[in-house]
């Protein structure tokens, strides 16, 4: 980028419009000489790739009407409460959540929302397995919701290391021969009370969240996987950005859509 | 609050009794506790059901 006083503020915003013809790499600047700037490029794929109006549609294809496809917004649902109650902990502490009933209580949440996070990540897991869901260059989309659910036992399995009773201490005498017999306890020692809470609690949370939303935004950008057509049909795999508006006459699809509530046209 | 706590822990632990060190199952090497497997079991009966129970649809021109 480049910092110059430039044209006054008027002349700024007229730029665009005073040169009628635009290639799109000038068009994603305010300036055309602003064109070539990594900033100007990467907004321009961005937005070219990821619109508002895919990354928070109001319909879907028809075929995500069906209550398996309901399982990966209740994980991210799961996820939410997860990092909420696991902020209310970090704010108020290890004497507030061991003593006072309120914080054994968000401490019991903290605790039952990774049991539904897991619950429903693997009946998502399992749904999206048996419809292949890597179809229509959608590894990427595969690939990312794999490698987060590694990365979430990761961060739960230091969470009940880091719970401070004689269950984490079981757990870290067991996991310990387990983890050293692979090299990584060099570095990653499970015994470690101060490490394993800094992993749960900085590390591995960063990891998943960045993780799960990278796994969205391929969603949004791939589309939904849609379930395989029956056997006297072709198998329709490519990318789907399905009906991305209520405007049936926009073009985007000729899939039958349903509103995000469930709602036909 | 506490109250509360009183009560449902004595609900509960009148239906499931889990003052007792865990149960398990073994098939081989496959070692699994009984706590585990109702877990399983359930994420199954969910995954079925999910797949079989119709969804809610409003308008009704199906396609």
């Amino acid at each position: 980028m480049s910092i110059d006083t430039g044209p006054p503020a008027e002349a700024v915003i007229e730029s665009p419009v005073a040169d009628p013809i635009e290639t799109p790499d000038e068009a994603a600047a305010d300036r055309p000489e602003d064109a070539g700037q990594w900033s100007a490029r990467l907004r321009h794929s961005a937005v070219g790739a990821l619109p508002p109006e895919r990354l928070m549609p109001d319909r879907q294809p028809a075929y995500v009407a069906s209550w398996i496809y309901v399982f990966g917004v209740l994980t991210l649902s799961a996820l939410a409460v997860v990092i909420l109650t696991g902020i209310a902990l970090s704010v108020m502490g290890p004497q507030w959540w061991h003593v006072s009933s309120t914080g054994l209580f968000v401490n019991s949440l903290h605790l039952w929302s990774v049991e539904v996070f897991f619950f429903t990540m693997i009946i998502h897991l399992w749904g999206k397995f048996f419809m292949a869901a890597w179809r229509g260059k959608r590894r990427a989309t595969w690939i990312t919701g794999v490698v987060s659910f590694v990365v979430s036992v990761g961060a739960a399995f230091t969470g009940y290391l880091s719970q401070q009773n004689f269950d984490a201490q079981w757990i870290s005498t067991q996991a310990k021969d387990g983890i050293n017999s692979t090299g990584a306890g060099a570095i990653f020692n499970v015994t470690n009370f101060g490490q394993m809470l800094m992993w749960h609690i900085v590390l591995l949370p960063l990891v998943v969240v960045a993780l799960v939303g990278l796994h969205v935004l391929l969603v949004r950008l791939r589309g939904v996987v849609p379930p395989f057509a029956p056997p006297d049909q072709t198998d329709v795999v490519g990318p789907d950005p399905g009906p991305l508006s209520a405007d049936p006459s926009s073009g985007h699809s000729t899939t039958p859509s349903v509103a995000a509530n469930g709602e036909r046209p | 609050m506490q109250t509360l706590s009183a009560v449902m822990s004595q609900l509960v632990g009148s239906l499931i009794d889990l003052n007792h060190p865990g149960r398990y199952v073994h098939w081989g090497f496959i070692q699994l506790s009984v706590a585990n497997l109702i877990v399983i079991g359930a994420m199954v009966v969910v995954f079925v059901a999910a797949i079989l129970i119709p969804f809610r649809r409003h308008g009704g021109n199906d396609q």
